[in-house]
């Protein structure tokens, strides 16, 4: 599409530039809650870019870095029964768990398999009936709707072999978790273009109007991102904060009607706990009652110890603002994407990863 | 992982019920299958942003401008002060 490129032109990209100098006048810390757009930020060396004043901050918005370690034992413990086939996204493979990670598993035997979408997880129990087919079903409100399709199309067809490990998380309690810190250090937000797709603007009123903080529905171009950080910033320094959406192009107010009335058909709003923050309120999904049998925690009937992650590991400093990745002990020695000790470091969308990977001056 | 990506609708099958609306979808020639159930009003030619195999929205081409009259705007702005 001819407007793509027209997003990362380097015209655009300096006028935002020059017009962010010219507005900020005080330090502001910033937090991008989306890992696709801290990936962005940082491959794009935004960073380096940006008025001295203007602190970025990286937030929780990764599945992958936030699924805890106790969903991962629960997925590794699927993935060597006899007769599953353990379904999951890719980046989700190398994520260590207390004692491996699901690639280790795979490597042991297990019967793990990589796909793109849930939709063929319920294709696989269908040309498998003999087996139980299981996917990994993490994300933020994003990924909830296909995770819920699944199931829904999985109990339209008939197919009583498939089930979901549950594991999505929401961005509007998190971000409420890190402003409800007595230590919160964050005065504005970008919120998560995509996540918005889905579930509109609308939820993120209060939550501006309650901390008194502008949050900007923000894309994941370069030029996205500093019309977006633009936009915050000339509200904190008139004073204002309200929910504004640079992302018009992808996200409107209300979201996708039909992708909400997908989740609500198949989850509830459930605590959820969060690697490196710990249990927020009704802050994820669980499956329904009514679609009980497509629970794969209920169905296989899993009770494992609560495992804590790697105590060297500060991923959760580093989600509520408080710290980079270059101030953990571990970066980039005993911690690297070839051994990950930490899931910030696994996923190119994790912080760690990112400022591994691409930032020169480490 | 989050990422959703846009590309154009080249083939629509209807199924038995909205449920199971799909189509194909190119990527800049690249094609997949992909779940049409929630943008049921998404027609042949139309860009839809995909995610894990599922389109979750319609790309609108005229508010994708919208990010350069925000730039007129600001030139204004700049004109003034
Ligand atoms: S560098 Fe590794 S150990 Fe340190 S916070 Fe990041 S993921 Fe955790």
């Amino acid at each position: 599409m001819k407007y793509i490129s027209e997003y990362r032109d380097p015209q655009l990209v300096k006028k935002y530039l020059h017009e962010l100098y010219r507005v900020t006048t005080r330090p502001w810390t910033l937090m991008e809650i989306c890992g696709g757009q801290t990936h962005s930020l940082v491959k794009n060396g935004l960073l380096d870019m940006l008025p001295p004043q203007i602190n970025m901050v990286h937030g929780p918005g990764c599945p992958v870095c936030v699924t805890s370690v106790s969903v991962l034992d629960e997925a590794l413990w699927l993935a060597q029964q006899p007769d599953v086939i353990f379904c999951s996204f890719g980046d989700m493979l190398r994520v260590p768990g207390s004692s491996q990670s699901l690639l280790h598993a795979k490597a042991a035997g297990a019967d793990v398999r990589i796909l793109y979408s849930p939709l063929e997880a319920v294709q696989l129990a269908i040309d498998n009936p003999t087996k139980e087919v299981v996917f990994f079903a993490v994300g933020f409100e994003t990924t909830a709707p296909a995770n819920a399709l699944s199931v829904v199309q999985a109990a339209a067809r008939g197919v009583s072999n498939y089930s979901i490990l549950a594991s999505h998380v929401l961005v509007p309690p998190a971000m409420e978790a890190i402003l409800g810190d007595p230590d919160n250090v964050i005065d504005g937000f970008l919120a998560a273009g995509h996540v918005c797709t889905i579930m509109g603007t609308t939820e993120y009123d209060p939550i501006a109007l309650k901390y008194k903080v502008p949050i900007v529905v923000t894309g994941f171009e370069p030029a996205d991102l500093l019309q977006g950080i633009l936009m915050t910033v000339s509200q904190l320094e008139k004073g204002t904060y309200r929910v504004e959406n640079q992302y018009a192009r992808m996200v409107a107010r209300e979201g996708n009607a039909m992708a909400m009335k997908a989740i609500h058909e198949v989850f509830d709003v459930s605590n959820r706990m969060w690697r490196g923050i710990g249990t927020i309120p009704d802050s994820g999904y669980e499956v329904k009652d009514a679609y009980k049998q497509y629970n794969a925690r209920l169905k296989f009937n899993i009770h494992l110890p609560v495992r804590e992650e790697d105590p060297d590991c500060i991923s959760g400093d580093i989600m509520r603002g408080h710290k980079k990745p270059v101030q953990c002990p571990a970066f980039g020695g005993r911690c690297r994407p070839e051994h990950p000790l930490g899931a910030p470091m696994v996923s190119s969308e994790g912080a760690c990863a990112a400022y591994y990977q691409y930032k020169s001056s480490v | 992982m989050c990422l959703a990506i846009p590309g154009k609708v080249i083939a629509i099958h209807e199924g038995e019920d909205v449920l199971f609306r799909k189509g194909k979808v190119s990527f800049s020639g690249i094609t997949r299958e992909v779940s049409l159930c929630m943008v049921p009003e998404a027609a042949l030619g139309d860009y839809v942003l995909v995610h894990v195999g599922v389109a979750i929205g319609i790309v609108n081409e005229e508010e994708a401008k919208q990010i350069f009259s925000y730039l007129e705007q600001m030139g204004d702005l700049e004109e003034l002060l």
